[in-house]
């Protein structure tokens, strides 16, 4: 493991010291803060311990479902994309989907709710349908991007198409299909703020029942938290790509 | 629908308009400061991979978190708006722009430096043009994610199409929700694309000949 961390670029290694201190030192001074300020009644109510407790659990809960949801169809999708006989298909699907994310992910959570309802799994939805493009864009990238020499080799070899595609395709692309995963989690966090709009909570309610009642101290808490779990998020998904990438590409 | 839209066709071409000029006004903003910052961390190398790595945090940062810390400092309005979608608007410009002008083959700066042009000279001259390709490419992704930033500004008064969004979720259940949300998402998803389009025709006509692919 130090060996790979060894190997990243400059600015990796940069982000990987630098993510977690930024991180810590900012919820060490929020939570100072927090002890020693004087809050009135609803400021406290919403401020316990146990209150942000869930909704931070809610937000997280927001964020891997719906990661686990994108990277269960997104990398399939991607993988049946770059076969052959199906290639043509490719610019079409990504047209489609470069054009949806010119949509306002606002727009789409709202246009859902109100089209299905509200609640969790309506967040869920419309949160994998935002953060689907940029791991479907980059398994194809990934996969494209192989060598066909590579595969000829591979093929030569004896290899079944299955084979190929797991022991020499996938390995190859993992660092860019990574990547792209890493967006999609950060997108996540981020458009999680807004599942509050939908009633699905999240650390969101605290940004917005701090701009409807004026509250600084709640509005900036939740702002905070939202930023403190968006750089711990992509700080373990820059992890996550050091580490699952194969070794013999490092 | 039809009959909505024509009832409010005035207010939308207004928040269309407002829309468009909150975000190009911004990324123009952006544009300045980003390539103006480029210039010093391509001068100095050890700050590269600092200005990369605060742009890739910086990205991090949830919009809906920033316009939160933003307003007890601004209060609400056009204001947060203006400097939220500036500074999301910064960061992909200023990634694209050090790349850009990290990229040019030594020799060429050489060659110019051999002609006796001076550094104002080579800059404006070879190492501009020879970036401009990419650094556009980053405005264009700029503006688009702008557009997003800009809907969600709405929700703290700011100018544009993102207050119908809001709009229709305010009135839930009530007949006109739906086509507020609607005309408010569709109208920023043609608004991009448009002005998507025009910047591909200036990315092309402002590209020295001599590189035009």
């Amino acid at each position: 493991m130090m060996q790979r961390l060894a190997g990243a670029s400059r600015e990796d290694r940069l982000l990987l010291v630098g993510l977690p201190v930024f991180t810590i030192l900012l919820l060490i001074g929020w939570i100072i803060w927090r002890e020693v300020a004087s809050l009135d009644d609803i400021e406290a109510r919403l401020l316990t311990w146990s209150n942000i407790g869930t909704l931070t659990w809610q937000h997280l809960l927001i964020v891997v479902v719906g990661a686990l949801i994108v990277v269960a169809t997104a990398i399939p999708a991607g993988i049946l994309l770059t076969r052959r006989g199906t290639g043509f298909l490719t610019p079409v699907v990504l047209s489609i989907a470069n054009a949806g994310q010119a949509a306002p992910v606002i727009g789409v959570i709202v246009l859902l709710a109100l089209a299905i309802g509200f609640g969790f799994w309506v967040a869920i939805l419309s949160l994998t349908i935002y953060a689907f493009l940029p791991v479907l864009a980059n398994t194809i990238a990934g996969l494209r991007g192989v060598d066909r020499s590579l595969i000829e080799a591979a093929r030569g070899m004896g290899m079944s198409g299955r084979q190929v595609l797991f022991r020499v395709e996938l390995p190859l692309a993992i660092p860019v299909i990574m990547t792209g995963v890493r967006t999609a989690l950060v997108l996540l966090v981020g458009a999680g703020a807004f599942a509050t709009f939908i009633d699905a909570g999240g650390l969101g309610l605290l940004i917005q029942t701090g701009i409807i009642m004026f509250r600084y101290s709640i509005l900036v808490s939740g702002a905070l938290l939202v930023a403190v779990l968006a750089l711990g998020i992509e700080w373990v998904g820059r992890l996550l790509e050091i580490l699952v990438k194969p070794g013999g590409l490092s | 629908m039809i009959e909505f839209i024509s009832s409010r066709w005035e207010d939308i071409l207004f928040r269309s308009y407002q829309h468009t000029s909150l975000v190009l006004q911004s990324v123009i903003l952006a544009t300045v400061i980003a390539i103006l910052l480029a210039v010093v961390v391509t001068r100095y190398r050890a700050l590269a991979p600092v200005a990369n790595a605060i742009s890739a945090v910086g990205l991090t940062i949830p919009s809906f978190a920033l316009i939160g810390l933003v307003i007890p400092l601004v209060g609400i309005g056009t204001v947060p708006a203006v400097i939220v979608v500036v500074f999301y608007a910064v960061l992909p410009i200023l990634r694209n722009t050090v790349v850009g002008l990290q990229e040019i083959d030594p020799t060429v700066l050489e060659a110019a430096k051999g002609q006796g042009m001076q550094t104002s000279g080579i800059f404006w001259r070879v190492r501009m043009p020879l970036a401009w390709p990419v650094i556009i490419t980053g405005i264009r992704v700029a503006t688009q994610m702008s557009m997003g930033v800009a809907a969600i500004a709405a929700y703290v008064l700011g100018p544009g199409l993102g207050g119908y969004i809001f709009t229709g979720l305010a009135q839930v259940g009530g007949a006109n929700a739906m086509n507020y949300a609607l005309v408010g998402t569709i109208g920023i998803i043609i608004l991009a694309i448009l002005v998507d389009a025009v910047l591909a025709v200036i990315a092309r006509i402002t590209t020295s000949k001599g590189i035009r692919a």
